[in-house]
């Protein structure tokens, strides 16, 4: 294991930049999201919640996919993919990185998506433990552990100090370059870890009941009338699915340039009255219906097409964001069973 | 370019035929004049016009046509009126086989078989039906219920009175909704008109054509004494992927685009009804 004290940070951010490329949480005009490191950033590692989630790093928000020359009757397609240059993320939780294991079982499942997989293999993933979870946390639900995220490399802060552990032979090879680290010796990580996670049992929604939530429920669960009251206020904005760090539902759309016509990749939100229509025909016409899609397919269709893996991972940014004040915490308390309230 | 799901290839339409007064059929082939790609009956593509729009269709010739893909097209929205506005030689991108397609190998081999269409829903079948007549010997007799609205919205009309009604042990029996000045043929709803016909139940069907037609036909098959088992459908869906990634055609936990469009009515049973 090795350390650095949490007044030098500032230093290991410019050691990592001046080897690759490194992102982490930077706070601009009070809000937290990950941004490039550039010396003098105000680094934020002590608020848990991006607003963005750490999906856009590999599935970003837009993509370029490839530029058509139309000529008269004729078309010519270039591709418009970048490159994916190695970086660093510094400082993803518990939560973001088992996001990366769900949007790998869409992305990485044949036939595999080569600009999520580029940018996947071009990540070292540097996660921070929790160590003060919040009262919208709910991982632990989704037997998520805040206090020991993996990543290539894991890190913890201990007394004032960060200490680090590598966790894959990529995070070793990082780990080793960096000489601003001193070996940490004997540490109070367990100890720590131990503190955490009694923090995160004792959270209000730390221990939800699912047990419902299984594919042989699926017609019961889909034709439960609380859907209507639960989705009455939704304004299907999308903010939700926008924050979400599973939500992977994308859009390919055409813009008209100069030169031609470039198709690029964009998130899309189920939420949207336009999702689903089609010239003739909209099978989800109404905002219950689309509301409904969006917590059937995270709590019962994703786990019965992934070994019961649930499509959430209990960040709680929809629970912070949603203006109408709805969330899967609600969805879940009303139709996940028993002793939910 | 790599020949990944989502990135297309060019190609150009080279014959246009003008089937209804709003149903076009397309030929499409590449540049230098081949297949795009190898499919299955019942297997759709992506076709796009950059800029306009990219959409998936069912790939209405068989895959035993070595020359070339067709597309029967009905002009309803954005993409396809312009295709209807096009001319031969115009370029497309086109991705694909997408979809299950019809078990023709497997479940449908040495069946009887029994094809109920309604307007524009002839489109994918036709694609098996001609996959039956070039392995004429692998499946028994064939039944072909057709309806549209008028004699004029009968698709590949030609094509059927030509071809399928000459095949070896083929029944077409085609109705139109309304009564109509040179049609002497049945005259009538498809799920009436095949009860009238009574058609026997050792037959495996596909049914294809609007919900209202795919509901009462079904019901209409169930009270001749046919089993769920027996009927098969394939179901559009909005799509921008065609792999199951995009995430927005399922039903249920099933991807229209990859698990379907081909679906089993007992299958279709055990999903909510949100198609």
């Amino acid at each position: 294991m090795k350390k650095i004290s949490c007044e030098n940070l500032s230093k290991l951010y410019s050691e990592i930049a001046s080897l690759q490329e490194l992102y982490l949480p930077v706070k601009e005009s009070g809000v937290t999201n990950y941004k490039k490191y550039e010396n003098g950033a105000e680094v934020d590692i002590k608020t848990l919640k991006t607003v963005k989630s750490a999906k856009d790093f590999f599935f970003p928000q837009t993509e370029d996919m490839m530029e058509f020359k139309v000529n008269g009757k004729n078309i010519e397609i270039n591709d418009a993919r970048k490159v994916a240059n190695p970086f660093v993320i510094f400082g993803v939780r518990a939560c973001d990185l088992k996001s990366f294991d769900i949007l790998d079982k869409v992305f990485l499942q044949e036939p595999v998506d080569t600009m999520y997989k580029a940018k996947r293999e071009a990540s070292t993933i540097i996660t921070l433990a929790c160590n003060n979870p919040e009262q919208t946390c709910f991982c632990k639900t989704f037997g998520i552990d805040a206090s020991n995220p993996a990543g290539d490399i894991s890190a913890i802060i201990v007394n004032g100090e960060m200490l680090f552990e590598a966790k894959t032979e990529k995070g070793a090879e990082l780990l080793n370059k960096l000489t601003c680290l001193e070996d940490a010796g004997d540490t109070d990580a367990d100890a720590e870890r131990a503190e955490i996670v009694k923090k995160s049992e004792n959270l209000p929604f730390a221990n939800l009941n699912l047990d419902e939530f299984k594919g042989e429920n699926l017609m019961k669960l889909f034709d439960r009338p609380e859907w209507a009251e639960l989705s009455k206020a939704c304004l299907g904005c999308g903010t939700c699915t926008f924050v979400c760090p599973t939500c992977q539902c994308f859009d390919i759309r055409d813009f008209i340039t100069n030169e031609g016509v470039r198709r690029f990749r964009c998130w899309d939100s189920c939420m949207y009255s336009e999702f689903t229509k089609m010239a003739a025909e909209n099978p989800r016409k109404t905002q219950l219906q689309r509301y409904r899609q969006r917590f059937m397919h995270k709590l019962v269709y994703f786990p019965q097409n992934n070994d019961g893996v649930y499509g959430c991972v209990g960040c709680g940014r929809c629970v912070q964001k949603c203006p109408q004040n709805l969330n899967i915490i609600k969805v879940i308390k009303k139709l996940g069973g028993k002793n939910n309230d | 370019m790599t020949n990944e799901a989502l990135f297309p290839v060019v190609g150009v339409i080279t014959d246009i035929r003008r089937d209804t007064p709003d149903v076009k059929t397309f030929r499409v082939v590449t540049p230098d004049g081949k297949k795009a790609f190898e499919h299955m009956p019942g297997q759709c593509a992506m076709l796009s016009i950059p800029g306009v729009g990219e959409a998936m269709f069912s790939i209405t010739s068989s895959p035993t046509n070595t020359e070339f893909m067709e597309f029967s097209i009905k002009k309803c929205g954005c993409l396809t009126s312009w295709l209807h506005a096009c001319e031969v030689g115009q370029m497309v991108t086109i991705r694909g086989p997408y979809g299950n397609g019809f078990p023709v190998e497997t479940a449908f081999k040495g069946k009887n078989m029994l094809f109920i269409a309604g307007g524009i829903g002839l489109a994918p079948l036709r694609s098996v039906i001609n996959y039956v007549r070039a392995h004429r010997a692998d499946y028994g007799t064939v039944d072909i219920v057709y309806g549209s609205r008028s004699m004029d919205d009968l698709v590949d009309f030609k094509e059927i009175q030509e071809e399928w009604k000459n095949e070896k042990d083929f029944n077409v029996y085609l109705t139109i909704d309304r009564p109509q000045d040179g049609w002497d043929g049945h005259v009538g709803f498809v799920p009436a008109y095949v009860k009238e016909v009574n058609i026997p139940t050792d037959r495996t069907a596909i049914l294809c054509g609007p919900p209202i037609m795919i509901k009462f036909t079904l019901q209409a098959l169930l009270e001749l004494g046919f089993e769920k088992t027996q009927v098969y459908t394939t179901l559009e869906f909005r799509m921008k992927c065609g792999i199951g990634k995009c995430g927005r055609c399922n039903v249920g936990n099933q991807y229209i685009c990859k698990d379907g469009p081909v679906f089993r009515m007992d299958q279709l049973e055990e999903l909510p009804s949100e198609y």
